[in-house]
């Protein structure tokens, strides 16, 4: 009897233990992705695509990140900065060091590089271009009081600046390089990450390998990485389909999603989550009659968002419906609270009736017609500009399309001869300070192509940003969201997009979030075989 | 002879100047430029005015625009091309990188072109209005009809589908590794070759039924010549001479033209480097792959009137 109580407990424990060996990171392999993109050079402080993030990002670290295995992208977590303060007036953050960290030439990474590093992101030297500088406005100096300690301060308190600071793009260089040419990243690499470089063919792909002196010792678990250029998007299905790419970490669309996994059945996991970028439509307030906002309440009440949602995420890379911040994080607007906002309403018909009266009000005669300009990018532009021009023609607008080339795009936008017209945003966290910057008065952000000022849309923007409770912050958001898009009506959200990345079954510890920025750095990531 | 090749080299110069103040001017009439392009579209939250004044002054972007040609011009003047706007590196660079690849693919798919086109026009002229004749005419207007990059992605579904097989996606020079070199390259060849003969084709068939009916034909047959012997010695020479011409064209084109192929089959060509280059605005890469790809054409078409001249003595004592 004994000796069967044992068996059983055995096989139980046998069984219980099953699942944990099956996750246990696997050494070796070599990772290979299509990156439909490539870097136009390897400078991460200066560059803004995913282009340079997916293939370059192994080869560094930062200072903090967010948390690989938080779904929601929004948590920092140690990285080079093993633990970190924060002064009782929120504006003192100090970073400590994690010690015996090498850069691949075999020097140790110090404080010194972190602060040079922030002093090239922050305080750039001239003729030395920072793509974030602005994000770092509030930054008052950075400090290095000792080789393992990097002390921030900071002009005001800032509810945001953690997460700011685990900006995926903020890699940390070597002091010595950047003192003799702050130019030099740009077309070198050499960082402290868990892949040293082996090499880069223009056009073709980029080859990683294990940093055997990486200083989280254990990782990473792949032998190396090895990332594809591939522009053409049924190229980039191809290689997945056929097995020369494991996964690709910008995402595919439903159609595509839909063929692999008919194709690959069990060989293909799917993961997929909101994607914190939107494409918005902006309205040229210098433009009649959409300096009325009834004109531009109109327009937003005629859009049903929730059978958009329905309909265009079975075809199009957009699902949900959302306010200023990204669905289910941590200061997005719960649906039912949404729903107040104009244009969010559940009753469609009782929105357009609304439209219409608002339209009548404003003198605007039926039939009034309109351009939409629109970006020439096939996805996700095409469909959702042919879904709102249908959404108007249902309070009775006329609205002729114009396309114009994407690359050409912003600077006819610019130029304000547009009457109504997409515009686009995309986030490396979601973060309200990050998500709500560009509908700021247009005198203080330029790429705020609505061309308006208000002044009390700006001071909720600043006081939400100086909160540090975060239900204060919470509170100042609405306010924000509620005069943004229902009050005054600047700006409309179409659906949040929707990353959807089948990759290989193969791939293990990597999770997806919702920018296509974060989780790049491959140290988490293993091969089952 | 030397007379006739130093003309035609010397109206090369003219011809690449207009190309060059051409390109130049039509670039800079578009609207936006590379810092645009790189920040504007990114959809980043920050965008700042300051980095893009910085960047644009580090390309030479804010000079007046003769200066700016007359920076280009005296460049050109070395052979220097620039530095990419885009990426920083020597364009040279970036072009050597590419133009190896187009150079094999278009090579290789003239050779395609060539092997199909040669015989099959010869035999439908030969055979006119017999099942032959009507089979070679559906073959090539089959191929007329049928776009390169469609046949290409049939042939990479088919591929994936019945051999469960993917050609490599990576370029791998010819003298790296043979194999895995032709295992991507054939198939675009001959995609693109099939395109390429089905032209080819039609040009020899027709010129070869024209030189059938030419007086000389009839009397060297009425002599009781060997009809092989008439057909190369006497038909084939006089009929190839459109024939080169379209050949000609056509490899100039397979150069820079193949942008929806080579992005079908992911080829790291000539022709993605021109749309990236465009729709990137990256004016310096961009003026020098028309110049380059004008080139090609002059030259091309250079020795096909050199070929001309050869063919037919007639041209030479003009």
């Amino acid at each position: 009897m004994k000796r069967l109580a044992a068996l059983l407990a055995l096989g139980a424990s046998a069984l219980l233990a099953f699942p944990l060996q099956a996750q246990t990171p696997r050494s070796g392999g070599e990772l290979v992705f299509p990156v439909p993109s490539e870097p136009p050079s390897y400078d991460g402080h200066r560059e803004e695509t995913f282009g340079l993030i997916h293939p370059v990002a192994p080869f560094y670290n930062t200072l903090i990140r967010v948390d690989p295995n938080d779904k929601g992208g929004t948590t920092p977590y140690p990285s080079l900065a093993e633990s970190w303060t924060i002064s009782p007036d929120g504006k003192t953050y100090t970073f400590k060091l994690v010690k015996g960290v090498k850069f691949h030439d075999g020097s140790d990474m110090t404080s010194k590089d972190v602060k040079a590093s922030y002093d090239k992101i922050v305080f750039p030297p001239p003729g030395v271009g920072s793509s974030r500088k602005g994000q770092y406005a509030d930054v008052a100096s950075i400090e290095a009081p000792d080789p393992h300690t990097v002390v921030i301060k900071l002009k005001e308190a800032s509810a945001s600046f953690l997460s700011s600071m685990s900006s995926p793009w903020n890699w940390i260089y070597k002091a010595d390089i950047l003192a003799k040419d702050p130019h030099w990243y740009e077309k070198n690499i050499m960082g402290t990450g868990p892949f040293t470089y082996v090499e880069h063919v223009k056009g073709s792909h980029m080859v990683g390998k294990k940093n055997p002196n990486y200083w989280d010792k254990g990782k990473p678990y792949l032998d190396g990485f090895r990332a594809l250029f591939i522009r053409d998007s049924a190229a980039n299905v191809s290689v997945i389909r056929g097995e020369r790419a494991h996964i690709q970490f910008r995402g595919f669309s439903p159609a595509e999603r839909d063929s692999l996994v008919a194709a690959l059945g069990d060989k293909i996991t799917v993961q997929e989550s909101p994607w914190d970028c939107v494409l918005l439509v902006a309205i040229n307030h210098e433009k009649k009659p959409f300096d009325d906002k009834r004109v531009r309440r109109a327009l937003t009440l005629a859009i049903d968002r929730y059978q958009g949602s329905e309909a265009l995420s079975k075809i199009a890379i957009v699902k949900a419906v959302a306010g200023v911040q990204v669905p289910g994080t941590p200061f997005a607007t719960p649906p039912d609270q949404l729903a107040e906002v104009a244009g969010y309403w559940r009753d469609i018909n009782k929105s357009r009736a609304e439209a219409r009266r608002l339209l009548k009000e404003a003198g605007v005669p039926e039939g009034f017609q309109f351009t939409f300009t629109n970006r020439g990018i096939p996805m996700p532009y095409e469909p959702l500009g042919v879904w709102l021009i249908d959404q108007w023609r249902q309070i009775g607008l006329n609205v002729k399309q114009e396309v114009i080339e994407a690359a050409a795009y912003f600077g006819v936008i610019r130029k304000g001869e547009a009457q109504v017209f997409m515009d686009f945003q995309c986030g490396y966290i979601v973060e309200p300070d990050l998500d709500m910057y560009k509908f700021l008065s247009s005198d203080r952000n330029p790429a705020n192509y609505g061309r308006y000022t208000d002044r009390v849309l700006d001071e909720l923007y600043d006081k939400q940003g100086r909160a540090t409770n975060p239900e204060e912050r919470k509170r100042l958001i609405r306010a924000f969201e509620k005069r943004l898009l229902d009050e005054e009506a600047h700006y409309l959200i179409t659906l949040q997009w929707h990353r959807i990345i089948p990759h290989s079954s193969k791939v293990k510890g990597w999770t997806v979030t919702p920018s296509h920025y974060l989780n790049n750095t491959l140290d988490t990531v293993w091969l089952t075989q | 002879m030397l007379h006739y090749i130093l003309k035609r080299v010397l109206l090369m110069i003219p011809t690449m100047l207009g190309v060059a103040v051409l390109i130049f001017l039509l670039l800079r009439v578009v609207p936006g430029d590379v810092v645009e392009a790189r920040y504007m579209g990114s959809g980043s939250q920050f965008q700042s005015q300051e980095l893009m004044l910085i960047e644009r002054k580090k390309l030479g972007l804010d000079q007046p625009l003769w200066n700016q040609f007359a920076d280009w011009m005296s460049g050109l003047a070395r052979l220097d091309f620039g530095l990419s706007m885009w990426t920083g590196a020597p364009i040279i660079e970036e072009i050597k990188l590419r133009f190896e690849l187009s150079l094999q693919l278009a090579i290789m798919a003239t050779v395609v072109a060539t092997l199909l086109a040669i015989p099959l026009g010869i035999i439908a002229a030969l055979k006119q209005d017999t099942w032959v004749d009507y089979a070679v005419r559906v073959f090539s207007i089959a191929g007329l009809a049928m776009p390169s990059f469609w046949l290409g992605i049939l042939m990479i579904l088919g591929l994936l589908i019945v051999f469960k097989w993917l050609p490599p996606m990576v370029y791998t020079p010819f003298w790296v590794d043979p194999w895995e070199n032709l295992a991507q390259l054939i198939w675009p060849a001959l995609a693109i070759g099939y395109r390429y003969s089905a032209v080819a084709t039609r040009m020899m068939r027709s010129a070869m039924l024209e030189v059938l009916r030419e007086d000389y034909i009839r009397t060297a047959r009425a002599k009781g010549l060997w009809l092989k012997l008439i057909l190369v010695r006497h038909a084939l020479k006089n009929a190839m001479l459109p024939v080169l011409t379209v050949i000609g064209l056509e490899f100039a084109f397979l150069m820079g033209g193949l942008v929806v192929t080579e992005q079908v089959f992911n080829l790291n060509g000539l022709g993605m480097l021109f749309v990236e280059g465009v729709t990137r605005r990256d004016y310096t890469l961009t003026q020098a792959l028309v110049l380059i790809v004008a080139f090609v054409f002059i030259f091309v078409n250079f020795l096909v009137d050199i070929a001309y001249a050869w063919l037919d003595p007639r041209i030479r004592y003009r």
